[in-house]
């Protein structure tokens, strides 16, 4: 019992504790410039403390600033499930399909976010669908490729109940080959979501669309640092969350 | 004609040293309402031989006729019971049956499938467990669940694939007895797949013994002359059943010298 608290409580806080005194020294000797960890807290205290006050487009509390960054990315995921999630069937179920698709898969996965905004902008000619767009197109591969090998990976055994059956093509999709791919796909969820929280920064940064990493980026040129640090904690913080709620639902639809 | 006929059954699986003989030139009958068994060492080809009749696998040459219609294919008519019971672990008991209730009787009303699915869960004394999940059962639970699926799909004939080598021997014998009295009921035919001695013995009517691979092929059936209603106390002090076991150790223990 005092183990698992010690484990649980004690060691991580020497962690971050051990990161404060690092960040408190560097502020002190090689980067003046860097705000302290005290000056941090101290220019921030509002931000956190009323996260959601409005005085402005340009100065909001951290809470609705998340909130913003929240919906864009809630929007940009919804899409790439939407387009990922069938596509990693098509790749799973089909042969043609996987070797007509799958080189561009392979060859549009490794592309950064930087890349495709821009090209955004100029087709939606607006930043917010660009964004999501962006976001969309960055977020959809794990989803498509963790759909496809767990389709691909279905035991035999579930597959020759159906053939013994003779069941029809739709009712082994709906029966066998969907319930069996369930946890691959939340997999695949999960790890979209985590790029998808990633590629917002990039894209609010470059868009100047309010949220988390536009005031980040709009802070920075306002030369208030202190709020760069505090952007990086909010989109650690609400990543970690994030991980751990979809973790949940993954640990549902685990089979065994 | 008998009611299966497997002629001449070959079949071989490439390996990167060229093809190896899993079966070579497999040939048995099977009258309606027999209980036959196959007995071999393990990987001598048994699993092939039920996926080949199943339709699962497509033979290299030989036929297998079903009431002298050719199989081509897998098909509910020839209802399998798998080795690792091959549950579908989203769906609950039920579900497992219903799935096979449903897909053989698609002209019947709902509820009459329902009945059916529940008759053949209470023929296995599985009713208190009809809404958990395979993984909530225990090993033994779970054989009950793949044997009550093959038989709902009231099939022309039964293929069970070493269906109790994965419980411990109690369960087993409690398995055996319970196959015992559903066969005894139901006289459907099947064909049991087991490398057990006694487990054959004890449930068929005929034995067919199995060289070990590659090229498996099979020996003379054995006729069980022991009386049916069986019991598994002293069965084990009949005449019939000594004369059949002492035939199937000396031609399993000839076949393996041999090799």
């Amino acid at each position: 019992m005092r183990n698992d608290i010690s484990q649980k409580v004690i060691l991580p806080l020497l962690g971050a504790a051990c990161v404060l005194v690092v960040w408190s020294i560097v502020s002190v000797t090689v980067a003046p410039d860097l705000p302290s960890p005290g000056r941090t807290w101290r220019e921030s205290q509002r931000y956190v403390l009323e996260p959601f006050f409005k005085d402005g487009e340009m100065n909001q509390g951290i809470g609705r600033l998340a909130l913003y960054s929240l919906v864009r990315v809630g929007k940009g995921f919804a899409l790439a499930l939407a387009i990922g999630t069938p596509i990693g069937f098509l790749l799973g179920l089909s042969r043609r399909f996987h070797q007509s698709f799958d080189p561009i898969v392979q060859f549009m996965r490794p592309i950064s976010p930087l890349a495709w905004l821009p090209l955004g902008l100029v087709i939606f000619q607006k930043s917010e669908p660009a964004a999501i767009f962006t976001i969309a197109l960055c977020a959809m591969w794990p989803t498509v490729i963790n759909t496809a090998v767990g389709v691909r990976s279905i035991s035999a055994d579930y597959l020759n109940v159906g053939r013994v059956l003779k069941l029809s093509r739709f009712k082994t999709l709906t029966r066998i080959v969907i319930p069996a791919t369930l946890p691959y796909v939340f997999t695949g969820y999960r790890l979209s979501l985590g790029l998808a929280w990633l590629v917002i920064v990039a894209a609010e940064m470059l868009t100047g669309t309010p949220g988390v990493g536009g005031f980040l980026w709009q802070e920075y040129n306002s030369l208030v640092y202190s709020h760069i640090i505090l952007s990086v904690i909010t989109i650690g913080a609400i990543g970690f969350v994030l991980d751990r709620l979809m973790g949940l639902v993954e640990a549902r639809v685990r089979i065994d | 004609m008998a009611y299966l006929e497997v002629r001449g059954l070959r079949k071989s699986y490439g390996t990167r040293s060229g093809p190896t003989a899993v079966l070579g030139g497999v040939d048995l009958t099977l009258e309606e309402g027999e209980f036959v068994a196959v007995v071999g060492y393990s990987g001598s080809g048994k699993t092939t031989l039920v996926s080949l009749i199943a339709g699962l696998l497509a033979p290299d040459r030989g036929e297998i006729l079903l009431e002298g219609v050719p199989v081509t294919g897998p098909g509910p008519e020839r209802g399998i019971v798998f080795q690792q019971y091959s549950l579908l672990p989203w769906l609950s008991v039920r579900g497992n049956v219903a799935l096979a209730v449903d897909a053989v009787n698609p002209g019947l009303p709902a509820p009459e499938r329902r009945r059916i699915t529940d008759e053949f869960i209470a023929l296995v004394n599985l009713t208190p467990a009809a809404w958990k999940r395979p993984r909530e059962l225990s090993g033994g639970m779970r054989q009950r669940v793949a044997v009550a699926r093959g038989l709902a799909m009231r099939p022309k004939l039964l293929l069970m694939d070493e269906p109790f080598s994965a419980v411990d021997a109690l369960t087993r014998a409690t398995l055996q007895d319970e196959l015992l009295r559903i066969w005894g009921e139901r006289r459907s035919t099947v064909m049991l797949i087991t490398n057990d001695v006694d487990e054959a013995i004890l449930l068929a009517d005929r034995i067919y013994p199995m060289t070990p691979g590659p090229g498996a092929v099979l020996g003379p059936a054995i006729e069980v002359g022991l009386p049916r209603p069986r019991q598994r106390r002293h069965m084990s002090l009949e005449p019939a059943y000594q004369k059949a076991r002492q035939a199937l150790v000396e031609f399993l223990r000839a076949a393996r010298t041999a090799r």
